[in-house]
């Protein structure tokens, strides 16, 4: 098992350093992307120009600054190119938004998307269970920044019952943070609503079929007995594990488009700026940050599999 | 008796219910030993009313879409790109301007000029919706394909040789799949959109469809090849492909003859649904600036426009948007009936 484990986080660290440098080289590749350009400003003369080159070592060799870039970040004194702040400090500026705005939709979508996955598959083949299905496909038919669109017009323009965009710390008003706060949850949550309940629908019209579901209501157990402690437990594996994953992109910046349309100001919409104006350390940044958490929770997931399913363990 | 029910219903169908299913066993009963698959699947597929219709609704607008010249031409009377801000039409008898003195573009005249209302730059927004559905859909097929064909061979090779090949090329799926895909599709598409793709003999213009096509295509290649790679490790134990190989196939032929017929069925399934994901990723990234560049339009920079414009011309959004939901709803419909057609034990997963 510790073996396992070790193997499978090496991986997990290997795949993180193939990231990073491939985000470096994205912005190697664009042509006249030199930063030093953009650094030294419109009017900067050449020997201006070189100097910023000098200064910031874009002279040197790709490797040597990728190097320097990925040591900046682990001391924490990255800086940005565009306006020379410190980006792990704008990327803690942006986590409270981005956290609130993970958290809050995580535990709606993950409840919604049980209740909605539960009463379909209960109500298979019913009235309910096709109105609920129509709702389902419309949910992941629509990008969130339409919706968010909408919900700003309708809820906020017309009826005002939302504020427009921005985001109010929970320190400063809980009351604001709420208001601010429910139209990106709904919004981000609807697509993974439509998609939780769909693969929990059919996972437990799979499971009703188990033995084990079979044995349970012949020891004569009620509907509810058998749905709630032995088709709804093992159903839901494939659920949390999907949640685990999809938590870990939203609170590593990966919610871009609700928190542009919101205008947030989180992780997400600071590495959507940063990306606009080709400032290549908040994007490593950032992405780094994501694909941390998405490998990072992917790795658990493997751990916590193999801990129950001996199989996984000793195949891998 | 609820989840009495539910024990009843097989639960591998979505969209038809637990009726047609008892029908749909009832009726393949009577057909003759030794039907083939495909032609089973179409029998199930041709039953899926819903399936069929949605199916239907995005032909035509994929039909509307290509005859966007024509109507551009021949009733609207302007291009995607042409403006008119100063001008003013006769919509029943007395005129208006396009854009009215305090800059607000006209709504819908439900007349051949302005069908649907004018954007701030004077367009006429019908044209540009059907223009824009052309490249949103070129970009979605052009993508689904690229995913399709590099997901099969990469999932084919992986679960066909094992050892070093699956680990390098699993190894490189757990990153594209590990890369948050609207930061990857963003950077790539900034980047891509100042300075194309130079590739040796390959050139593309930065502003060619064919770069966010590019980058969604690469985003999605996991999600098809790891469940092919797994389908197909456990293919290559079966004793055909044994039968192959001891004939002296090379193991070239027997991936192309004997492994790729068996996950042809899953390679269709998942068609439809990258395509969906496709469209709204394409619009997402538009949305975000890196996808379509302006001032061609697509469906993503249209309802970027329109967001832009809130609250004066909510018809900018709401056009663009309910055009990209009943596209995408209706390929998501039409998919997941074709998936229960071809595949009703679902054995195909499709996580995200």
């Amino acid at each position: 098992m510790l073996r396992f484990t070790i193997r499978r986080l090496i991986a997990a660290a290997g795949v993180l350093v193939v990231i990073s440098i491939l985000t470096f080289m994205i912005f190697q590749i664009i042509p006249n992307g030199d930063p030093a350009i953009r650094i030294a400003g419109r009017t900067a003369n050449q020997a201006e120009i070189a100097q910023v080159r000098h200064e910031w070592g874009f002279d040197r060799p790709v490797y040597v600054q990728y190097v320097k870039t990925m040591g900046k970040i682990f001391t924490g004194t990255v800086v940005s190119y565009s306006q020379g702040v410190n980006v792990l400090d704008s990327i803690r500026q942006g986590l409270p938004a981005t956290l609130s705005l993970a958290i809050g939709a995580g535990i709606i979508w993950l409840g919604l998307g049980i209740l909605f996955g539960v009463i379909t598959a209960v109500k298979a083949g019913r009235f309910t269970d096709r109105a609920l299905t129509v709702l389902a496909f419309i949910g992941v038919s629509s990008p969130p920044f339409f919706l968010g669109a909408l919900a700003i017009y309708y809820a906020g323009y017309k009826a005002g019952i939302i504020p427009l965009a921005g985001y109010v710390p929970l320190t400063q008003n809980p009351a604001q943070w709420f208001t601010h706060l429910i139209a990106p949850w709904l919004v981000l949550s609807v697509l993974f609503i439509g998609i939780y309940s769909r693969v929990l629908r059919s996972t437990i019209l799979d499971t009703v079929h188990e033995d084990y579901v079979r044995t349970a209501r012949a020891k004569g157990l009620s509907d509810r007995q058998v749905l709630v402690r032995h088709t709804l437990r093992n159903s839901l594996i494939p659920i949390v594990s999907l949640w685990g994953l999809d938590f870990a992109q939203v609170i590593g910046g990966g919610a871009i488009l609700t928190e542009s349309v919101f205008s947030l100001h989180g992780v997400g919409q600071f590495a959507a700026d940063s990306i606009q104006r080709l400032d290549v350390p908040p994007v490593m940044v950032v992405t780094m940050l994501t694909a941390f958490f998405v490998v990072l929770l992917g790795a658990v997931v493997d751990i916590i599999y193999a801990l129950l399913d001996p199989r996984i363990r000793l195949s891998a | 008796m609820a989840t009495q029910r539910a024990t009843e219903a097989t639960g591998t169908e979505f969209s038809s219910g637990l009726s047609a299913e008892l029908l749909r066993e009832e009726q393949e009963r009577e057909l003759p030993p030794g039907t083939g698959p495909y032609r089973l699947a179409w029998r199930r597929l041709r039953r899926n009313r819903g399936a069929l219709l949605f199916g239907a609704i995005f032909l035509l607008i994929v039909v509307a879409c290509l005859l966007a010249p024509v109507y551009s031409h021949d009733i609207a009377h302007t291009g995607p790109n042409d403006e008119h801000i100063t001008e003013q039409i006769k919509i029943g008898g007395k005129s208006e301007y396009v854009i009215n003195t305090i800059g607000i573009p006209i709504g819908p005249t439900w007349h051949s000029r302005f069908f649907l209302g004018a954007d701030p730059g004077g367009r006429d927004v019908a044209v540009r919706l059907l223009y824009g559905g052309r490249n949103s859909l070129e970009v979605g097929a052009v993508a689904t394909l690229i995913t399709m064909i590099l997901a099969a061979i990469i999932g084919i090779l992986a679960g066909y040789h094992r050892g070093a090949v699956d680990g390098v090329l699993s190894r490189a799926l757990d990153v594209i799949w590990a890369y948050p895909v609207y930061i990857l599709g963003v950077a790539l598409g900034v980047s891509l959109a100042v300075g194309g793709i130079n590739l040796g003999a390959i050139n593309v213009k930065g502003n060619s469809l064919f770069v966010p096509a590019a980058i969604i295509g690469l985003v999605y290649i996991p999600y098809v090849a790891k469940p092919i790679r797994g389908q197909v490790l456990g293919l290559r134990e079966r004793e055909f492909v044994d039968a192959a190989r001891a004939q002296g196939l090379s193991h070239l032929r027997v991936m192309a003859s004997e492994i790729l017929p068996n996950v042809a069925s899953t390679i269709i399934v998942f068609i439809p649904l990258m395509l969906a994901n496709a469209i709204l990723l394409e619009a997402g990234l538009s949305y975000l600036g890196a996808g379509v560049q302006p001032p061609n339009p697509s469906w993503g920079t249209m309802i970027s426009d329109g967001v832009r414009n809130i609250p004066a011309a909510i018809h900018l959004v709401l056009v663009p948007g309910l055009m990209l939901v009943i596209a995408v709803l209706s390929v998501n419909v039409f998919g997941d009936g074709v998936r229960d057609a071809l595949d009703p034990r679902a054995k195909v997963r499709i996580g995200r």
